[in-house]
């Protein structure tokens, strides 16, 4: 079995092509996290205005999201949406696709923060007369964002390692490129073990910068002044 | 001091569930008159004060506030339940301080009490902060606007309270039992503020208390709460000294002895 005695020099030879490809698994888990975080932010939001009908809409449709596949949801916003005259590049689907997929599941992360905030605090806000914009912007979510930190953290790790998914929608991720790198070479060690590597440094590097986030957040909320 | 009823009750009821707080309830207030409201927990005491602060809705009857109805707005010649637009022109009438004081953890006292004033009145940055040092100043305060209120003492919290309460100017001042989460020794600076407004007599003041001795001293009128009703009331020597209800003297009785 030629592919069991590790080589050095095919390691080196194939790293910066995968460190290439990594540029996209982190673009593609950044621009999906932002969007996640808006939609979660938009949705929770959503989930508790004064509208029934918004509300229970957003309800099914973070229900429908959280029940079904992320490959089907990849896939159908790939496939299918072209069909409606809506084509975009596999980055942007698979951005889009991360983005809605873990914007339900923080919407829901962000609901129980925002549910934490005393009572009393919107009790003051109303006695005060201050508007719900105000409200929310001032007063809840900055309380509201520290008990948030550790489940978004974990969603966007979650995320981050979800990304090969977009490989079926052939994004030139880390996987997809390793994929290529091994069957153009008959070797898949090297490349298969530097993308597992490389995973697991990303995975440790973002844990523990969430933990130091949390750790440096004031317990009050964000301060100000 | 004027007889017309800057807030009035008219036939008010409210429910918690199947629980009935109120029922036919009356109730009416004078311009600049200090009512203090005693009786036993779970009488309706707070309710009504929640109630006039816009964060309790009602189940029936009429309230009005300054001449204006609270609850309901006049529409097409009848009266509809109130707009979030009419609720929040009422609100500008009323201020609350609160029981566990609800200040703002996350703001600088000085935050907490220009929040308001920038934001739903639009000062200036420099005329709010002028006004809170004025009512910091007020409250014996003018040292703490940079600390954040979990490093204040009970007290010092609850005078921030009222300060940040004063800062919109209202009209009618709500005090929901101000001084019951404090320990006893830091009762008396948070009651001095108050006696303080209670002698400029500029606001209507609605106080629910469980210090009698308080209530008898600052107040114009004194109000016992019993089950949503008001068993008796009057001027607070006749209500301390010679209550006329047997269920006011066993409720006095077990405060005072």
């Amino acid at each position: 079995m030629v592919g069991l005695t590790w080589s050095w020099a095919f390691t080196w030879e194939v790293l910066p092509m995968i460190l290439s490809a990594a540029k996209v698994t982190l673009l593609a888990t950044l621009l999906g996290s932002c969007l996640a975080v808006f939609v979660g932010l938009a949705f929770a939001l959503i989930r508790r205005s004064r509208h029934r009908s918004l509300r229970s809409l957003i309800y099914w449709l973070v229900e429908f999201i959280r029940s079904t596949p992320l490959l089907v949801q990849i896939f159908f916003l790939y496939y299918v949406m072209p069909e409606f005259g809506i084509s975009m590049s596999p980055l942007l689907t698979g951005v889009l696709a991360l983005g809605l997929h873990y914007g339900a599941y923080l919407s829901e992360v962000f609901r129980s923060g925002i549910d934490g905030v005393e009572k009393g605090q919107w009790e003051a806000s109303r006695a005060l007369n201050l508007s719900m914009f105000d409200t929310y912007r001032d007063v809840i979510l900055p309380q509201a964002i520290r008990p948030m930190i550790p489940a978004t953290g974990n969603y966007i790790i979650a995320m981050f390692k979800e990304t090969p998914q977009l490989s079926a929608i052939t994004l030139l991720e880390m996987l997809q490129i390793a994929k290529i790198i091994g069957s153009e070479n008959f070797r898949y060690l090297e490349p298969f073990t530097l993308v597992g590597i490389l995973y697991l440094m990303f995975s440790i590097m973002a844990a523990y910068g969430i933990h130091m986030i949390e750790n440096r957040f004031p317990k009050e909320g964000i301060s100000l002044k | 001091m004027s007889s017309h009823p800057i807030i009035e009750f008219k036939n008010v009821s409210k429910r918690f569930g199947d629980t009935s707080i109120f029922n036919d309830f009356n109730f009416s207030v004078k311009e600049n008159e200090i009512v203090s409201i005693i009786g036993p927990s779970g009488s309706g005491k707070s309710t009504l004060l929640r109630i006039l602060m816009t964060l309790e809705g009602i189940d029936g009857g009429y309230i009005n506030v300054n001449g204006e109805s609270l609850w309901h707005m006049p529409w097409n010649g009848s009266y509809v339940p109130a707009s979030n637009k009419h609720l929040h022109k009422m609100r500008d009438h009323l201020g609350m301080v609160f029981q566990h004081f609800n200040l703002f953890p996350h703001m600088t006292v000085k935050r907490n009490i220009t929040e308001a004033p920038m934001r739903v009145k639009g000062l200036s940055r420099s005329e709010a902060e002028k006004n809170a040092e004025d009512l910091l100043e007020l409250v014996g305060l003018a040292d703490k606007a940079d600390s954040y209120p979990n490093d204040l003492s009970g007290g010092q919290k609850q005078r921030v309270g009222i300060a940040r309460a004063l800062a919109m100017r209202p009209s009618i001042l709500l005090l929901d039992e101000i001084t019951s989460a404090l320990d006893p020794e830091l009762v008396d600076e948070v009651l001095d503020v108050i006696r303080n407004l209670a002698k400029e007599q500029r606001f209507t003041m609605l106080l629910v208390t469980h210090e009698m001795y308080f209530a008898r001293e600052v107040s114009d009128r004194v109000c016992f709460f019993d089950q949503g009703r008001i068993v008796e009331e009057g001027a607070p020597e006749d209500i301390f000294t010679s209550p006329k209800e047997e269920r006011t003297k066993a409720f006095l009785n077990a405060y005072l002895n």
